[in-house]
């Protein structure tokens, strides 16, 4: 027979000795707890984009597709620029065609099935270009729902597919909250912006901030305090896609608007 | 105990063997956690190598200089001068080795990508100079009037009196 007290004394051992294997299963390893820590390196980077300046010439776009074999006719492309028009009655008509590859060349707006819609120049109150991106996301949805590890994110905050990896379950082309995956037409594997990592590597800039004559587009290292984007970013105003997502998105805009989405 | 009933326990480490060889075969040496931790890091390394190599197609402005001396002070000062010249002339490639990717857009459609006029307030668009594509001189060409390394000019290969920057 077992009184209380010897009955709580087991119960406690038993318990403890239930909760024990679980943190001994975990192997200490001191070169993950580094990579875990924040010191990743010296460069982290990040893109900035100013709205004011963008002209939706779409050279960005052409540059990028040919820079990285981006399938041309398919409606496909790992940037593109956004009009944004909005006109006194409060409307805004949003379009994009073929993601600005050819860039913006007639007054009308491309509303899907609805047509073209051409509005009036004297009711336009507003309109502007908007380029998208990548967000290579400090927290990216995209690499944590990937089963396989097939996408990853490297020290310099670039997050990049393993295509000879990737499985093509398309969780990541759901998971993205800024729709910036897709399939590759011809290799059926998850693609995204690269940042053009093969060109930052070399100490280039991303094909479409060279191709860009109007500076509408950046790329800089957060890490280093002395950069000119860096200065920007943390002096000016600056805002981010879709904050409420704690994805911590790395392209910043100047010249925020509250009709972008 | 009798021999059928350990029978499917030796089935299932035969399994579970299996697998676990098929795994040390199948899956990568460099597979693992690297820079980014477990949630974000977890990936066969030997692809950022595999990245880094893509070739460069565009090779800047800064490369064309180094030959082109004439031409970059032939636009150093006009308003265009701001474009990359890989814009217009396509992408360097390995140009002078191979010049196969260098072909020059002289067309209408590259020119009104700024050039046709949006008519918004507040934009950087409604500052450049704009046309109506449908209504300037749509049976012809751009640059068969003007000079697109210096739009101020008339195009000398064209020569034609008259026409209006």
């Amino acid at each position: 027979m077992m009184n209380r007290r010897e009955f709580c004394k087991k119960s406690m051992i038993i318990a403890g000795g239930i909760a024990l294997p679980l943190t001994a299963l975990e192997i200490f390893n001191p070169k993950r707890l580094r990579a875990e820590k924040d010191g990743k390196g010296n460069v982290r980077w990040v893109f900035l984009v100013d709205i004011h300046k963008c002209v939706g010439c779409g050279l960005c776009v052409k540059a990028c597709k040919i820079e990285n074999d981006v399938n041309w006719d398919a409606n496909v492309t790992r940037t593109w620029v956004e009009r944004y028009v909005v006109t006194k009655d409060g409307h805004t008509y949003i379009d994009s065609p073929k993601g600005a590859r050819d860039g913006f060349t007639t007054q009308k707006i491309d509303q899907a099935h609805a047509g073209l819609k051409d509005v009036n120049p004297d009711d336009i109150t507003k309109g502007y270009f908007v380029p998208k991106l990548c967000n290579h996301c400090e927290n990216p949805p995209c690499v944590q729902v990937c089963p396989v590890g097939a996408t990853y994110q490297t020290k310099e905050g670039v997050v990049l597919v393993d295509r000879s990896w990737c499985i093509g379950c398309g969780y990541c082309v759901m998971g993205c909250p800024y729709g910036v995956r897709y399939f590759h037409p011809e290799l059926h594997v998850a693609e995204k912006c690269t940042l053009c990592y093969h060109r930052l590597c070399q100490g280039m800039k991303t094909a479409c901030v060279d191709a860009c004559p109007f500076g509408a587009r950046r790329v800089g290292n957060i890490r280093d305090p002395e950069d000119p984007v860096t200065k920007i970013i943390t002096t000016e105003q600056v805002n981010v896609l879709k904050e409420e997502f704690g994805t911590k998105p790395q392209v910043f805009y100047l010249g925020y608007s509250m009709e972008v989405k | 105990m009798k021999n059928h009933v350990w029978r499917p326990l030796f089935v299932v480490l035969a399994i579970v063997g299996g697998i676990l060889i098929a795994r040390t075969l199948l899956v990568p040496k460099d597979f693992g956690i690297h820079d980014r931790g477990y949630m974000y890091g977890w990936h066969r390394i030997s692809s950022e190598a595999e990245w880094k190599k893509f070739p460069v197609k565009y090779k800047t402005a800064e490369v064309c200089i180094k030959c082109h001396k004439d031409k970059y002070n032939d636009i150093k000062d006009s308003p265009h001068a701001p474009i990359s010249c890989e814009n217009c002339h396509g992408p360097n490639y390995d140009h002078p080795k191979d010049p196969v990717g260098l072909k020059i857009d002289r067309s209408r459609a590259l020119c009104i990508r700024c050039h046709a006029l949006l008519p918004y307030k507040g934009s950087a668009r409604a500052k450049i100079p704009g046309i109506d594509p449908v209504k300037h001189h749509p049976e012809a060409e751009c640059v068969m009037c003007h000079y697109p390394h210096n739009p101020t000019r008339p195009n000398p290969k064209y020569a034609k009196p008259g026409v209006k920057s």
